[in-house]
């Protein structure tokens, strides 16, 4: 159960980091996640007065509003013209519409949580964090990092041109999901992302160390990568699938998006 | 006819889908006390002591219940909505010092409102001397861990129960040599098949409240399918007299065979009765998932033994139920599982059917939809479709060789006539709709995807035989319209509407005519409650009777006003003519009846009826499914399921109809995400709607359902049962289908994409 | 806390706890169409709008609907009563306990989309649970109304 002692609709994001510094306040973005667990606050800290539930489309990014919806998000159509679709396709199992209307993309990039479709859409992208006091930060590194006491303000897609693909696996269509992977071509550099997530751990983007893909996409090397990456990307087990299960569908899914964003 | 078979709207239908207040938490006093329920977080433990002192100083708080409130010698019962004596074992207390399964009750908190409740629980300070529980069904029975080791348990029933042995049944039944039926077979399958302890998930979850009347008595208002079981499991909780008890339903939020089970009034009814407050509960999902009646896990080991051109010759089933920490419906459904699995196969020469129910330190189960006859035919189908791939055979020209007749004696369904059966027409539609031949075995549709179908049987029954009792009293109103009041319940089946067509039937006036109340136990004819499958085929021809002597009354004083005798005239639903004599074509009008019935009148205008069956005729279905399978994924989803029953005369269409799709969506989950798992201390892990996966509405293509009825006399019009057989038929059509996918076959339930793939992987 | 919210077009002002969920306010006033199902926003029968978008009400502080609109099924019967005639049709509301939230939402879907088709449909309700219906029957009655509707706008 959720018990909040105060509730404090902010003025400004100075007053939500103030009052974010105590350790028995907490910001609630969608609050979608927060109420399950036991969670006992002091000041519930409201954002939602401060404009920052907006998707900013320019020339060069998207600025995605802290308070941004899922569903925002997901009906945007120059997002998704730019994904080619895989926005709608990432977050539209998310459990249903009405979920979807609360649950923030800043909630959802704080919270990194393991099973999460948007961190897996967005990390493989040219992703970045605003924070109110640490700066624009790469999501990748972000989303390795602790959590702690900064604000995310914004989160910025850079508009390099890509070719995209998203797909998860789960158990019914409104699950959790077992498994997400999205691809990502630049087209600009031709580098390729493969990003993995619900492992049942954190979205990653799989880094080629091995340089399989160094000397172009082609149907062996794609073998190789899906290999590398059944093998390669640390699994577990858990209520919906097992370890090796997971494994084994990061390197379907990874073979599956490289076919699909080997395009020009 | 003009009612019956009508696809017309429930009469309830506007108010629900306009959301008006109908249902219990809707309707309760706004004073009431909140009572929640502390519960034990260990297996099997005792109380060693208790303290409530500091809860009990929490503002608001009214009352803490405890162990030390409740004798704990006093004469056991069971939560078990049947008729007395109960075959359910009397094992429960409201309070137990010894607490059984992780979910138990420790305490109840009865307070203001909710927040000083959670307050209070969780300052009340519990010792408890923690002891070993038995977890493992396989492994319980004879276990030197007893679940219930106390000298008050007790069985009322010879259902071959025993707690020191931690055995809630055992039974034996068996018809010809079936040891040397199966020696004489050319093929005999030998599998061991294991179904778990899914949840009804009904939207509404348990909730009660009670209040005290102005007689003194308590009052009861409970989302319950069984009002008059539950005023006798109330009066043994309590230890006072049913005359002291009053117990209503409003508007039920679906049941599915959990509220068979009194899981939620004993706790109000125990605070109310104490402090005279009124005071409700509402089960959180949480407690509904993990403390409540889920279905029985059973393991079934089947022996099916056939010649080389298909003819079954025997069946051999071992039914191992776990009915958890408590008995509810323990000793009944595990007979299901054999009784109504084994006898649709018609040629068979001998069968047997052995059963054990054990206890283990879970919670415990209770009545779900279908009842042991889901679990047996998962069995019993999926080795008979393991049949057909061993001997090469198409499934359906497997079950036309050996299916039951009309007309046939069964001897596994207690030796009865199958008295009405288009079991055979129900095949040939289905193979028609799902365009079997052209589908069987797969089809694939791109690199990656394939296209599997499967198909299964199932039969039921429509009542209990010889126990279940349905009745009906019909009135004639000052207007010439009618009320009628039953001690059924109506849980969104539409059994309040479809009792009123089977009334307007024969009284040859409009549905709308009628009047339904029920179901209140000072005010309803008794009635078992709405379970078993019995509404429509027990209660339904109890309205018919019912109705017809109504008719005969109205022509009694309709000839007394015309001033002629009753044999010459009739009553055509508007009024009673003379037909004969120096009156004829003379007539009165039902108003005009009715307003007589008020004046100088002696003819009663209100009838009660009472209708019990000895037989239970089986309505008979058969499913099939079409499932799309990612081959390396192992993703699975149902793109069509065609189904046919027979559930004799639909009495009304469109709402056999939906109870079908519904069943059908129902087994689909149990088939392929409904899963029960526990941590190794006995905590179960699927205690939310976020773990525990009923489906969505994505997670399936088309149900097509359709309707080959028989005629059974015996019910109202020709109806037989239809709310439970329809949940039967996706489990063994699935799995044969997701077995043929997978390139191995699958013995237990749920079947995940992970065990479908890691089996292809493994194949190949 | 003081909130003042605008509950069916009627300014609601009342003093709550800061923990108060949506789901608990709207009843608290009144409207006993909404309803709970689970306590993991996975069921859908809380549905309300909240500044005319539907969303689970007991997932949302009432705190942050101040000064927003709120609406729930009692302040749209009007526009749900010729839609639900046709789930009525089909016999699909059944125990009825989901129907609110599952008619709020489809209104929410038609004046997104005034002629969904299937996918759209099973997709945009998809958050919306019945445990009764199989759901087949709510499709039949959805489709029905939307045939009606686009013939009704034919003439």
């Amino acid at each position: 159960m959720l018990t909040i002692q105060n509730y404090k609709k902010v003025e400004s994001l100075e007053e939500a980091y103030e009052l974010n510094q105590k350790k028995a306040n907490r910001i609630v973005g969608g609050m979608m996640w927060m109420r399950m667990g036991d969670n006992r606050m002091n000041t519930a800290i409201d954002m939602s007065g401060l404009g920052l539930d907006k998707i900013e489309e320019s020339d060069e990014e998207f600025k995605i509003g802290c308070m941004t919806t899922l569903r925002q998000l997901e009906v945007h159509e120059g997002f998704n013209e730019y994904t080619e679709g895989c926005v709608k396709e990432a977050l539209r199992h998310i459990v249903g519409v009405q979920f979807r209307n609360l649950a923030t993309v800043g909630g959802s990039i704080y919270g990194r949580y393991g099973f999460s479709d948007v961190l897996t859409l967005l990390i493989g992208l040219d992703s970045y964090v605003e924070l109110y006091k640490g700066g624009i930060v790469p999501l990748t590194e972000y989303a390795a990092r602790d959590y702690d006491r900064d604000i995310v303000v914004n989160i910025i897609v850079k508009k390099r041109p890509v070719n995209m693909f998203y797909e998860a696996v789960r158990i019914t269509e409104t699950d959790l999901p077992v498994l997400t992977c999205a691809g990502v071509k630049f087209k600009d550099t031709g580098v390729c992302n493969i990003c993995i997530g619900a492992r049942p751990g954190r979205a990653i983007v799989v880094e080629d160390t091995e340089g399989i893909l160094a000397g172009g996409i082609n149907e062996k090397s794609i073998e190789e990568f899906s290999t590398f990456v059944k093998t390669n990307v640390p699994t577990s087990g858990n209520m919906r699938g097992s370890a090796e299960y997971r494994s084994h569908l990061a390197g379907v899914l990874a073979g599956r998006a490289l076919q699909n964003i080997n395009r020009d | 006819m003009k009612s019956v078979n009508k696809a017309i709207r429930k009469k309830d239908a506007m108010e629900l889908l306009l959301g008006k207040p109908v249902y219990t938490d809707d309707i309760a006093p706004k004073d009431c006390l909140v009572v929640k329920l502390l519960r034990s977080p260990y297996a099997n433990a005792f109380v060693k002591n208790i303290n409530t002192d500091i809860a009990m100083k929490v503002p608001g708080i009214e009352a803490i219940f405890t162990y030390k409130d409740v004798d704990q010698n006093m004469k056991r019962f069971t939560c078990a909505g049947q008729t007395y004596p109960e075959p359910s074992p009397y094992d429960r207390l409201i309070l137990d010092k010894h607490v059984r399964f992780i979910g138990d009750p420790v305490a109840i908190v009865a307070g203001a409102d909710e927040r000083c409740v959670d307050k209070a629980m969780k300052l009340i300070k519990t010792e408890y001397e923690v002891l070993e529980p038995v977890l493992d069904f396989t492994k319980a029975k004879d276990n030197k861990v007893l679940v219930h080791p106390e000298d008050n348990w007790e069985a009322l029933c010879p259902v071959g129960a025993d707690n020191k042995r931690n055995l809630c049944a055992h039974d034996e039944s068996s018809n010809g040599d079936i040891d040397k039926v199966l020696d004489e077979c050319d093929i005999v399958i030998d599998r061991t098949y294991h179904t778990k302890a899914c949840q009804q998930s009904m939207m509404e979850t348990f909730r009660t409240f009670c209040t005290i009347d102005t007689y003194g008595r308590l009052h009861v208002v409970s989302s319950t399918q069984i009002v008059f079981h539950c005023r006798r499991i109330i009066s043994h909780a309590l230890g006072i007299s049913p005359s002291k008890i009053r117990v209503t339903k409003p508007r039920i939020g679906g049941g599915f065979g959990a509220k068979q089970t009194s899981v939620s009034e004993i706790y109000p009814a125990f605070v109310t009765w104490k402090t005279k407050k009124p005071s409700k509960i509402i089960f959180s999902r949480e407690e509904s998932l993990s403390a409540s009646s889920p279905r029985h896990e059973m393991q079934m080991h089947v022996r099916l033994g056939a010649t080389k051109d298909g003819i079954v010759k025997g069946i051999d089933l071992y039914t191992l139920s776990n009915t958890g920490a408590y008995g509810e419906h323990g000793p009944t459904t595990v007979g299901l599982s054999g009784h109504k699995s084994i006898p649709l196969y018609g040629k068979a020469e001998a069968f047997r059917f052995v059963s054990d129910v054990v206890y283990t330190n879970i919670m415990s189960a209770g009545a779900y939809r279908g009842y042991g006859a889901t679990q047996g035919l998962f069995a019993v189908e999926s080795a008979v479709n393991e049949l057909a791939d061993r001997l090469h055979m198409d499934p359906f020209e497997l079950r036309f060789k050996n299916i039951v007749k009309e007309g046939d004696v069964m001897p596994a369904y207690y030796g009865q006539v199958n008295t009405s059966c288009a079991l055979d027409r129900c095949l040939a539609k289905v193979k028609e709709m799902i365009k079997w031949d052209e589908k069987y075995p797969m089809r694939k549709i791109s690199d990656t995807k394939a296209r599997f179908v499967g198909m299964g049987m199932a039969m039921q029954g429509s009542g209990i035989s010889g126990v279940d009792v349905g009745s009906a009293t019909l009135k004639l109103n000052d207007e010439g319209v009618y009320t009628m009041n039953i001690g059924a319940a109506d849980m969104g089946t539409g059994c309040d509407t479809i009792l009123a067509q089977i009334a307007a039937e024969v009284l040859e006036c409009s549905t709308d005519d009628i009047s339904v109340f029920g179901a209140d136990t000072d005010i309803s004819p008794y009635d078992s409650g709405s379970y078993a499958s019995s509404t429509t085929y027990v209660t339904g021809k109890a309205v018919e009777k019912c109705a017809l002597e109504l008719r005969d009354r109205i022509e009694k004083l309709g000839a007394k006003m015309i001033g002629c005798d009753k044999c010459d005239v009739t009553f055509d639903g508007k009024k009673v003519i003379c037909e004969s004599g120096e009156n004829k074509d003379k007539c009165v009008t039902l108003a005009d009846i009715a307003t007589a019935s008020m004046c100088g009148n002696d003819i009663a205008l209100s009838v009660t009826n009472t209708h019990t069956s000895p037989i239970s005729p089986p309505p008979f279905m058969v499913g099939a499914a079409e499932v799309e399978v990612d081959l390396l994924t192992g993703e699975s989803r149902v793109v069509e399921y065609d189904a046919c029953v027979d559930c004799g005369t639909p009495v009304n269409p469109n709402l056999a109809r939906v109870q079908a799709e519904g069943g059908i969506l129902q087994g689909i989950g149990m088939t392929m995400s409904e899963n029960i798992t526990y941590s190794d201390k006995g905590k179960l892990y699927e205690n939310s709607f976020l773990q525990y996966k009923i489906p969505s509405r994505m997670d399936i293509g088309h149900i097509n359902v359709e309707f080959e009825s028989s005629y059974e006399n015996a019910g109202p019009f020709g109806a037989k049962s239809i709310g439970e057989v329809v949940i039967n038929t996706p489990l063994p059509a699935i799995t044969d289908a997701l077995s043929h996918a997978a390139g191995k076959r699958f013995y237990e339930l749920p079947i995940t994409p992970d065990q479908i793939a890691m089996a292809r992987i493994n194949d190949n | 806390m003081l909130v003042d919210i605008k509950l069916n077009g009627k300014s609601v002002k009342a003093d709550i706890a800061a923990d108060m969920t949506l789901y608990e306010f709207v009843r608290e006033h009144g409207c006993y169409s909404v309803k709970c199902g689970c306590e993991t926003s996975n069921c859908g029968l809380c549905t309300v709008f909240l500044n005319d978008k539907p969303v689970l009400s007991c997932s949302v502080l009432a705190a942050r609907a101040d000064k927003c609109n709120v609406t729930t099924l009692e302040g749209l019967q009007e526009e749900a009563s010729e839609f639900v005639t046709f789930i009525a049709d089909q016999g699909a509301e059944q125990c009825g306990f989901c129907n609110p939230g599952f008619v709020m939402n489809a209104l929410a879907l038609f004046r997104e989309n005034p002629y969904p088709d299937e996918d759209e449909i099973k997709e945009f309700l998809s958050g919306n649970l019945c445990r009764c219906s199989g759901y087949e029957g709510q499709l039949r009655g959805i489709m029905n109304f939307l045939e009606a509707k686009k013939a009704k706008e034919a003439e």
